[in-house]
């Protein structure tokens, strides 16, 4: 327990913010002004929560990657979720329950009369299944890798003997989509914060391919809020030596070949294929579904449902705010017509989504400056 | 821009055309807010309803009368730390209590659900009479319904609660005035994150304990500096966020809060990291967050930590002339705002 409260020590935060801005110092001396993608959901909520960027030099920029599951999901998923909930009882994580889909949310689904119920761990769905064995249960399986293990040992649980039991994918993985980032002209990253939780099941070397000579910077870092700074720490200490490698500041967790046996389990149940993900397209072998022969588990072709792309909300620009191209207040709709209250993108929803932390998270500025 | 506007009169139009209630309007934040704003403010919100305080002051010719009525519909019935029916005395004897009201009198409505275990209920039953003598209030009405299996989940619970106005308490958002200190009786979010945690089966055993319990005895002690109190509030749903965000809503203060000292106890900061959650949204159900003049400050702390629900009381943030503004300096060293927590974060906590 003490283990947490080490990791929020303010004099310890202070010594940290000191050296970013004598490093910030050498780094405007060679004209850099290091523009640092947090790849994932976790650290844009934990950063817009502590505080983070109020403490940072002010040439150091922080963008939002598309980290974020709900963000990248499809509208068409939600379509395809709401039809599930109709034929069977749908357990989903909460943050989806009001997410726009092309029509309805899941939420007003369920208000008008849909069997949803939200969870925080997929076995509640297991659980149920196994509770009321005449009744068909669909896990609204999303996720990056962290949750894709969990979903593969559901998937191992549910292989014998739970014939009531399905799963609706939206699987997706980290590096395919770190991968058509740095392809993309549009885009412009000098360094990668990335993901403690992701970063334990892939591992270290995962990050490989996008470090090294003319690569950028990768630097796994926690989500305490000591653990981000001295991410960033090692960012611009790497920019300042005109380095790029992959360095593990959550060595606690994470290893270099990450979780074997995970990965393992993963690989039995799941193949990858040609995702979509909302607002950035179909990136090459981005996402996991159901191996063919699990496919009784998938409730797609349970119930003959498909999932299509769907309608995504117009003016929404959450793809280029999961791509760092723009920060949310500089979408239009942003606090006017789109709040949480009344969201009209999927990035606006999510406790992890850029538009949440920023609306709920707003900077103060101190007077005088700008926010 | 016209299709998006259209998208959302069609989102708008959708809620209002089938006149449906989301859990989302029942979590205590902002669109729990606008409801009672649309629905119930018009019809009921005149008289001692005005304002919305957490109990009517009614008069009475040998001094106010203080009444309120609350409902407890939290699954599981049985939590680390409590239950329903401790919880159902709780609710409404705090209520009275941060009033500034000594809880005498209470009612108990049971809905019961067709095939209740009756040793479940005599556990809370008996829980529940064990709570009421503790806080000094009587039983004195009550009734009791069945309803068929599947109309209601095992167990509701209504208590109503009359008290009366202690001397001395002059309190509401009003009287707030910038400079004064804001405290919290003890540590934060115990009971919402022990609720969650057992309903969703994390952290068994080694969990947050729920933190139910009387404020009674918090109010008394408070009591020698009655004059110099503002406000109390006991931080249910929506957590200190919706509290103090109300707090000071429409008036012309502001509170800045600091992270540093904000009381929370290692197991539910595990519980809320590990569940992405903002201890400021979680629900605590045996704390008061109370606003003071600053000289009132160190004398009230030091009569709260002599009695044992007070011993980690800490003042953790200052009232502010930024109208309306709810910031919190973080331990990083930064500033953010503390927004009111919009809608379903832990549904059917009380
Ligand atoms: S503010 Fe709303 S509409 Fe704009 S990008 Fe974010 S979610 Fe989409």
């Amino acid at each position: 327990m003490k283990y947490v409260d080490a990791f929020r020590d303010p004099a310890a935060s202070r010594a940290v913010v000191s050296e970013l801005a004598s490093l910030a110092g050498k780094l405007r001396e060679s004209g850099i002004r290091p523009a640092i993608m947090e790849v994932c959901g976790t650290h844009t909520m934990a950063i817009a929560r502590n505080g983070i960027r109020d403490v940072l030099p002010p040439e150091v920029s922080l963008i939002s990657g598309p980290g974020c599951p709900v963000c990248v999901t499809e509208p068409g998923y939600i379509d395809a979720a709401i039809l599930a909930a109709t034929r069977a009882t749908v357990f989903t994580f909460g943050d989806m329950l009001n997410v726009p889909g092309s029509e309805d949310s899941l939420a007003t689904a369920r208000a008008a009369g849909a069997d949803v119920h939200p969870c925080y761990s997929p076995s509640a769905a297991l659980d149920f299944a196994r509770a009321n064995p005449a009744r068909e249960t669909v896990f609204l399986a999303i996720g990056f890798e962290t949750t894709i293990a969990p979903v593969a040992a559901l998937a191992a649980a549910a292989e014998n003997g739970l014939p009531n039991f399905s799963m609706l994918t939206a699987l997706k993985l980290v590096p395919p989509a770190l991968a058509a980032l740095v392809s993309d002209p549009a885009v412009h990253i000098d360094a990668f914060l990335c993901p403690a939780h992701v970063s334990a099941i892939i591992g270290s070397d995962a990050y490989a391919p996008f470090a090294g000579p003319g690569g950028r910077p990768c630097v796994i870092a926690g989500f305490e809020p000591l653990d981000i700074l001295y991410g960033i720490r090692c960012i611009l200490a790497q920019l300042a030596d005109g380095q790029a490698f992959v360095e593990n500041e959550y060595a606690r967790v994470v290893k270099p070949e990450g979780n074997v046996k995970a990965q393992n389990l993963i690989s039995r149940y799941m193949e990858p294929y040609d995702a979509a993900w909302r607002g950035i397209g179909v990136i090459p072998a981005s996402g996991l579904r159901l191996r063919k022969q699990y496919g009784a588990m998938d409730a797609e072709s349970r119930f003959g449902i498909r999932v299509e792309p769907g309608t995504p909300p117009t003016g929404c620009r959450c793809g280029d705010v999961l791509k760092g191209i723009l920060n949310p207040p500089g979408c239009p709709l942003f606090d006017g017509r789109c709040t949480p209250e009344n969201p009209v993108g999927p990035c606006m929803v999510s406790s992890e989504g850029a538009c949440a932390a920023w609306h709920s998270y707003r900077r103060i500025a101190p007077a005088g400056k700008d926010a | 821009m016209a299709l998006v506007q259209a998208h959302c009169a069609r989102r708008e139009g959708r809620l209002k055309e089938h006149g449906q209630i989301l859990l989302a309007h029942g979590g205590g934040g902002r669109m729990s807010r606008s409801l009672i704003e649309a629905e119930i403010a018009p019809r009921f919100g005149k008289g001692p309803l005005k304002g919305f305080p957490d109990a009517a002051s009614l008069p009475d010719p040998d001094g106010p009368l203080v009444f309120t009525t609350d409902s407890f519909v939290v699954q599981p019935l049985e939590f680390p730390g409590g239950d329903i029916g401790k919880l159902a005395v709780h609710g409404t004897v705090n209520d009275i209590c941060v009033c500034g009201g000594k809880p005498l009198w209470l009612s108990v409505g049971l809905i019961l659900e067709e095939g209740l275990n009756i040793s479940l209920l005599r556990r809370i039953l008996d829980s529940l009479a064990a709570a009421a003598d503790e806080c000094g209030v009587t039983v004195v009405t009550g009734d009791t319904k069945v309803v068929a299996r599947g109309q209601c989940d095992g167990l509701y619970i209504n208590t109503s609660g009359i008290g009366r106005a202690l001397p001395g308490f002059s309190l509401g958002p009003e009287m707030i005035r910038p400079g004064d200190a804001v405290l919290a009786s003890g540590p934060l979010g115990d009971h919402g994150m022990a609720v969650l945690c057992a309903r969703e089966a994390v952290l068994s055993g080694t969990g947050p304990m729920s933190d139910t319990g009387p404020v009674h005895r918090l109010v008394a002690a408070a009591a020698d500096m009655a004059g110099a109190v503002r406000f109390m509030r006991d931080p249910t749903r929506g957590g200190v966020a919706a509290v103090v965000n109300e707090a000071v809503h429409g008036t012309p203060c502001g509170v800045a809060l600091d992270e540093q000292n904000i009381p929370v106890s290692p197991a539910t900061r595990s519980a809320a990291e590990l569940l992405g959650l903002d201890i400021l949204h979680v629900a605590s159900e045996g704390r008061i967050l109370l606003f003071c003049a600053p000289e009132a400050c160190d004398p009230i702390l030091t009569a709260w930590k002599a009695i044992p629900e007070g011993r980690n009381a800490c003042r953790m943030g200052t009232v502010t002339a930024d109208a309306g503004s709810v910031l919190l300096n973080t331990l990083a060293g930064g500033r953010r705002l503390v927004d009111m927590p919009q809608g379903e974060l832990l549904p059917r906590i009380c």
